[in-house]
């Protein structure tokens, strides 16, 4: 196959809660918190996109509405050219072999009554119930030296492994079905640096065997950075600019891109002096009152009033590199 | 004299699975003004080095050793002598300030306690202090905000609540557990970038724990590195992260993914963090070492001094871990 197929395509995405209002007796229409607020992007085979963005950007949700965990409110998700939204519950649960997840907690996301073995198999007992046993635990024992746990592990419990061992259990999981993309929320926020490398290591080298593709949500740039192909960058629910990795990081032309990336503490050198004048003051805005305009305009030391009273779109003004911002810094082609 | 001087600190704590040595023969001294960052993975002894110093161990938890603060021991005085140090000598900032702040309790009286209690000052007094310490640590409309709950803050806005509270008696010593964890890249610049501008304003000490290494390099002065409970490597920040010279401080080093760099293999340490209930017999490293030998798996490397103010716990020399 090419490697430029298109696994995932998605298409104005929009995962909307109500909080208030509509309800049958209610006086009021209902009010909604626009946790992902019309989001498209593709995933082509073998490549990695990487999510960033503060706690509450909406990345976390995005992930889940990809596989159907939360509620579309509009828009499509197309799983090679088929649009997963409109699938009975049944035919989602069969493409869910071909999407798996590995969640950012190890231990909560493991049943702490279910041993290593039970807890890598399940996931074929669903989709081939009748899989004979000695071809289940041939492949389990096949997935568990690939991520490197020890065939006397099988009749262990959770809470007997390490937080990097409980990651290499629940990346075993995904791949016992031999998934072609891995949906990756935050799976490395939770361990220590020298484990962390382990896992990240791990999962780059299984997606080279597998040609796997990934959707890598973190909080910290360096890891996306390293891990990724393309980069993504979340803000109250909106994409503020996409583009591939390298270059997202030596011409960030969004502000908010350009203050995330200068907040990241650097090991080989102390805070560089004029990165008082790329940080950025204050928090994420609440969603339930998000800015008028540009989302990211009360925080920027770039707004202006035209940001006020419109919302910039999401532009391509160079091949690949797409941002939204009123004053972006992206040399124009042509 | 140091305004802390820890020596010989052991802890250890009885489990119904055997005794853990948590922490084993950690020294270290802190100047006032100064930063010191305690370096270290979860499980390290990190945390409760800061607890014991505050006598905030758990009950089962032991201490040994010496903590001279300002030249007299704080280390296992008796709960009322320890409570004239508490907030008004010694801060504390707490890793999760979503737990460590009381829900049912407004920021106010949560953070005039600290001042009616310790300074014998009247509530209204004490609340007007309070909000120009908010105004300080730079929460917006600080009059209006302490009357508020901790659930109504968000995460960085408690994390400033924490901050402020412990610095309310203006102590000269500050220890902060991991007090940008919790929090995000951009408001944890905005943090590190706050604590830095009050130390300059109140001078004092600052003891940062945290498994970060980015961090420590913005704003240590010096560093001490443990594992298993113990001291690794120690000395000024820079000289150690551009010189490391223990195999451990190496590897954490070499394992930081970095901005900028192309998508290249990580330099990762094999294995996992020591078990403290079976610790290793020798060195606790050896087991996850490149360069071990049958010495370090058999014997403990003391820790010794091999340059101004740097000192490592490894029984091979520099030149032979190549």
């Amino acid at each position: 196959m090419k490697q430029s197929e298109t696994l995932l395509s998605v298409e104005d995405v929009k995962v909307y809660f109500k909080y208030a209002g509509g309800g049958l007796f209610s006086q009021s229409e209902p009010q909604y918190i626009k946790a992902v607020d019309g989001i498209s992007f593709d995933i082509k085979r073998g490549e990695t996109l990487g999510i960033v963005g503060e706690s509450g950007c909406g990345k976390s949700t995005l992930a889940r509405a990809v596989i159907r965990m939360v509620p579309i409110h509009a828009g499509r998700v197309l799983w090679m050219g088929q649009d997963l939204v409109s699938l009975s519950t049944d035919d989602m649960r069969g493409k869910r072999k071909d999407l798996q997840m590995i969640f950012q907690d190890p231990l909560a996301s493991l049943n702490p009554r279910m041993t290593l073995g039970q807890i890598i198999s399940e996931p074929l007992k669903t989709h081939f119930p009748k899989m004979p046993k000695t071809e289940m635990r041939e492949r389990v024992a096949k997935v568990m030296a690939r991520v490197g746990l020890l065939p006397n592990m099988v009749n262990r419990y959770p809470h007997e492994f390490s937080g990097g061992q409980c990651q290499r259990i629940g990346i075993a999981r995904a791949l016992i079905l031999e998934p072609k993309l891995i949906i990756c929320d935050e799976p490395v926020s939770a361990l220590d640096v020298s484990i962390q490398a382990q896992v990240i290591n791990l999962l780059m080298d299984i997606q080279k065997e597998m040609n796997l593709s990934l959707m890598f949500i973190a909080h910290d740039l360096s890891v996306v950075q390293h891990i990724s192909t393309r980069v993504m960058v979340l803000y109250l629910g909106n994409v503020v600019e996409i583009a591939d990795a390298d270059d997202l990081y030596e011409n960030p032309s969004h502000p908010y891109t350009r203050a995330l990336i200068a907040a990241v503490p650097d090991v080989d050198r102390p805070a560089p002096a004029d990165r008082e004048n790329m940080m950025i003051d204050g928090e994420l805005p609440s969603p339930l009152s998000p800015p008028s305009g540009c989302p990211f305009r009360t925080r920027c030391p770039k707004a202006q009033a035209i940001c006020t009273e419109e919302k910039p779109p999401l532009l391509e003004p160079a091949a690949g590199h797409s941002v939204a911002c009123h004053f972006h810094t992206v040399a124009q082609v042509g | 004299m140091s305004l802390l001087e820890v020596k010989n600190l052991e802890v250890s704590f009885h489990t119904p699975d055997g005794n853990v040595g948590a922490v084993q023969d950690v020294s270290f001294s802190l100047e006032q003004g100064k930063t010191l960052a305690i370096v270290g993975e979860s499980g390290s002894g990190k945390s409760q080095t800061a607890f014991s110093i505050m006598g905030l161990l758990a009950k089962n938890g032991t201490s040994k050793g010496s903590v001279k603060f300002d030249g007299t021991e704080i280390l296992n005085v008796s709960e009322k002598e320890l409570n004239t140090y508490r907030a008004t000598q010694i801060g504390m900032i707490f890793q999760d300030p979503m737990t460590s702040l009381n829900p049912f309790v407004r920021v106010s009286d949560q953070m005039a306690e600290v001042l009616v209690r310790h300074k014998g000052m009247s509530k209204s007094d004490a609340i007007k202090d309070c909000i120009k310490m908010l105004d300080a640590v730079k929460i917006p409309d600080a009059k209006r905000r302490i009357r508020m709950y901790p659930h109504e803050f968000s995460g960085g806005m408690r994390q400033r609540v924490m901050i402020a509270m412990a610095l309310l008696c203006h102590p000269r010593l500050i220890i902060a557990d991991e007090p940008t964890t919790a929090l995000d890249v951009t408001v944890q610049a905005q943090i590190m970038d706050l604590m830095g501008q009050l130390q300059s304003d109140f001078g004092m000490g600052i003891i940062l724990i945290t498994h970060d290494l980015g961090v420590v390099a913005g704003s240590c002065e010096d560093t001490l590195v443990l594992y298993g409970g113990r001291v690794m490597e120690t000395g000024p920040t820079q000289q150690l992260f551009s010189e490391p010279t223990h195999p451990y401080t190496r590897g954490l080093l070499r394992a930081v993914p970095r901005l900028g760099t192309k998508h290249a293999q990580l330099a990762t340490i094999p294995g996992n963090p020591p078990n403290m209930l079976q610790p290793p017999v020798g060195c606790a490293f050896s087991p996850r070492c490149d360069f071990a030998t049958d010495r370090c798996k058999t014997f403990k490397p003391i820790l010794t001094k091999f340059a101004q103010d740097r000192s490592r716990a490894c029984h091979l020399q520099q030149e032979e871990l190549v």
